[in-house]
């Protein structure tokens, strides 16, 4: 048995493949420019292209983790969410703070620090968006029949996460305390507390898709983010090389950050073994594909490319290069957007009784969309690594150098392709499982 | 075999344990920022600069500390390497000194803005970054194998204006830009009057040109005329 208010999750996972949509195609306005075809700079400049492109990729996998939490959250707690129209409040109103910081970008109106670009003023109104949801959310397990690990789990990572945002928000004279604070949100965000929110969904998932009994599981999800925050917290300092602090950060950066890995490949081994162990094998394939997957990747894209780079002596070299791009793309791809994904992929079925779980598209989607994205990764990389012999440790000049590697965009481009279009199949494949229904859910499985 | 409990306390613990070994580390950070990065020296030019670098999102294409993006060219130690005469030129026009090349927004600073940013980054490039950028260590190796083919010329009587405006566009025995042409020669083609009238107003000269009128002093065309005609 289900719960009616789980159907608000289909409302953000709706926006979350708009926004996905116009995340890829400001990312394709950056690789044209990239091989020179830069038609468009007088209306969207690179700086403008990129900070769409980083700001939707944050907004649209929140968007997809609120959607998570008011799919998972009524279940876990065994009653129906706090309120379900203070939801839709929060969808719409995020939305529009989303819509107008992407538009102000547009007319040089924002913060000009890396990934936290939306100015101040839309800032304090997120900060009551977050506040808002973690109200509804919060209030919905308290009140609940059932506390479970899960819940907990997720809440406590949503929460941080909002609870990181505010240093995020604090002026500061010098640019080397203003980048400390900076990494304080976007590190401890991406390598600290979504991570626990990564653990939290994808525990969901594997109790849900595996059958295994639930106090295995958690388990597991404790000793995981266990690790994460051992090996994230101090993992920070690989940020704080180079910018202007201690040289101490250099060995606990170093040290810390190569065990950072060990959470991933925790969490990739923990996934592929609960589902070996699975007795049964749940219909939904496309869900147990997207959420191993997702365990996957996230270990090759966060742990493997992270790691291979993070070390002072190496990242002397690399640190300002597209090394760090070609990181960011797999990672956040495997760790996040697929993360998400894996949970639309499981939730759609059950919120609109359509089982179109097992067609070509979803197949396609699947493997089209990670061999784009592991083949922009892998253009990247030999980009990045030209880039790093040639200017860093030969020191020809920038242009040169960016001349020299513009071909290796070819190849981004085209794998960008294929990407698009197994994201394409996959939005085709959301919509085309209509509307979600008070009886579908009412009718679905345990 | 491991209970639930104790994966529990594992993770309350370690997490407990971990973030307040970073917050402690925070604080001495703290402490020790002002003196490895000159914090004394943050004046009110570099706090306006600041202001300028974060209001343009300069680092959505640049990158100051190695952070940012990667579409421009690191601009920690920026005032070092071209020195601040030819920035001053460049920010007035920046597609005018790289023409055809990949563009910059024309934001059309004022002066006053233009050493506001020349004063932040300035006090950017003295911060004690932990060694960071590194001198490229295969830069001499290279050198090496080019040595034959250069001209050995002694660059002491060159002035301070071709090494850091003139030669961002044009070379003088292999050393310098290509995106004008080589200045070893132009005594063979033009007299004195010539490259003056030059200096003074390309665009009068041959309208559209993509050289910049780098609004030179008459004393300053003198200088570089001499330098020219004694290659």
């Amino acid at each position: 048995m289900k719960f009616k208010s789980q159907k608000v999750a289909y409302w953000f996972f709706a926006a979350c493949m708009v926004l996905l949509t116009l995340q890829i195609v400001y990312g394709f306005i950056m690789g044209f420019a990239r091989i020179g075809l830069d038609g468009l700079h007088d209306f969207i400049p690179f700086n403008t292209a990129r900070a769409v492109h980083t700001n939707l990729l944050v907004v649209w996998l929140l968007t997809g983790f609120m959607g998570a939490a008011y799919f998972i959250i009524p279940e876990e707690s065994d009653r129906e969410l706090a309120s379900v129209p203070l939801a839709y409040v929060q969808l719409i109103s995020l939305l529009v703070v989303g819509v107008v910081a992407i538009v102000g970008f547009h007319f040089n109106w924002w913060e000009g620090r890396k990934f936290l670009e939306i100015p101040r003023q839309l800032d304090y109104l997120v900060v009551i968006n977050v506040l808002l949801f973690l109200g509804n959310i919060g209030w919905t397990i308290w009140n609940g029949r059932q506390h479970t690990t899960t819940s907990l789990v997720l809440y406590f990572g949503l929460f941080c996460a909002a609870l990181l945002y505010l240093p995020g928000m604090i002026d500061f004279e010098n640019q080397t305390t203003d980048s400390f604070f900076r990494w304080w949100v976007v590190h401890l965000w991406v390598e600290g507390v979504w991570e626990l929110i990564m653990g939290g969904i994808l525990g969901f998932l594997l109790i849900k898709l595996t059958g295994i009994d639930r106090e295995v599981i958690e388990k597991w999800l404790y000793v995981i983010v266990g690790f994460t925050f051992l090996s994230g917290i101090l993992g920070t300092g690989h940020h704080y090389y180079y910018i202007g602090a201690p040289k101490y950060w250099l060995m606990i950066g170093g040290i810390f950050s190569m065990l950072e890995p060990l959470a991933f490949l925790g969490m990739a081994i923990y996934a592929i073994v609960m589902f070996r162990k699975s007795g049964r094998q749940h219909p939904n394939k496309m869900a147990i594909q997207w959420s191993v997957g997702c365990a996957l990747m996230s270990f090759v894209g966060a742990g493997f490319l992270g790691a291979a780079h993070t070390l002072p002596q190496v990242n002397m070299w690399t640190h300002g290069t597209l090394i760090t791009a070609m990181h960011g793309h797999l990672a956040f791809w495997g760790a996040y957007a697929m993360l998400v994904l894996a949970i639309i992929a499981y939730a759609m079925p059950l919120m609109t009784g359509r089982k179109l779980w097992n067609t070509n598209s979803a197949t396609f989607a699947f493997w089209s969309s990670n061999i784009g994205m592991v083949g922009m990764t892998a253009a990247m990389a030999v980009a990045g690594v030209t880039q790093v012999v040639l200017e860093r440790r030969s020191g020809m000049d920038f242009l040169a150098v960016q001349r020299e590697i513009q071909m290796h965009f070819i190849g981004v481009l085209c794998a960008a392709t294929l990407f698009a279009l197994g994201i394409a199949f996959f939005i085709y494949n959301f919509f085309a499982h209509g509307l979600p229904t008070d009886e579908a859910l009412e009718a679905a499985p345990e | 075999m491991l209970t639930k409990g104790q994966a529990k306390v594992f993770f309350l613990g370690g997490t407990f344990a971990f973030s307040s070994v970073f917050l402690a580390l925070t604080y001495d950070t703290l402490q020790k920022i002002p003196e490895q990065t000159n914090a004394d020296k943050i004046d009110v030019h570099v706090r306006a600069g600041k202001k300028i670098w974060e209001k343009n999102n300069c680092m959505g294409c640049h990158t100051l500390f190695g952070e940012g993006a990667y579409y421009a060219p690191e601009l920690t130690k920026v005032v070092e390497r071209r020195g601040k005469p030819w920035i001053r030129i460049f920010l007035k026009d920046p597609q005018k000194m790289f023409p055809g090349e990949r563009k910059m927004v024309q934001y059309d600073f004022t002066e006053e803005e233009i050493e506001q940013v020349i004063a932040f980054l300035d006090w950017a490039g003295k911060v004690d970054l932990n060694g960071f950028p590194a001198d490229p260590p295969l830069a001499k190796d290279f050198a090496q194998t080019q040595s034959n083919t250069k001209v050995a010329t002694s660059d002491t009587l060159q002035p301070e204006i071709v090494k850091t405006v003139c030669s961002a566009c044009h070379s003088v025995a292999g050393v310098g830009g290509n995106v004008g042409p080589q200045l070893d020669t132009v005594k063979e083609r033009y007299s004195r009057e010539e490259l003056a009238a030059w200096l003074k107003n390309p665009q009068k000269v041959k309208p559209g040109t993509t050289m910049p009128d780098l609004g030179l002093s008459d004393e300053k065309i003198n200088e570089i005329v001499d330098y020219l005609l004694n290659l």
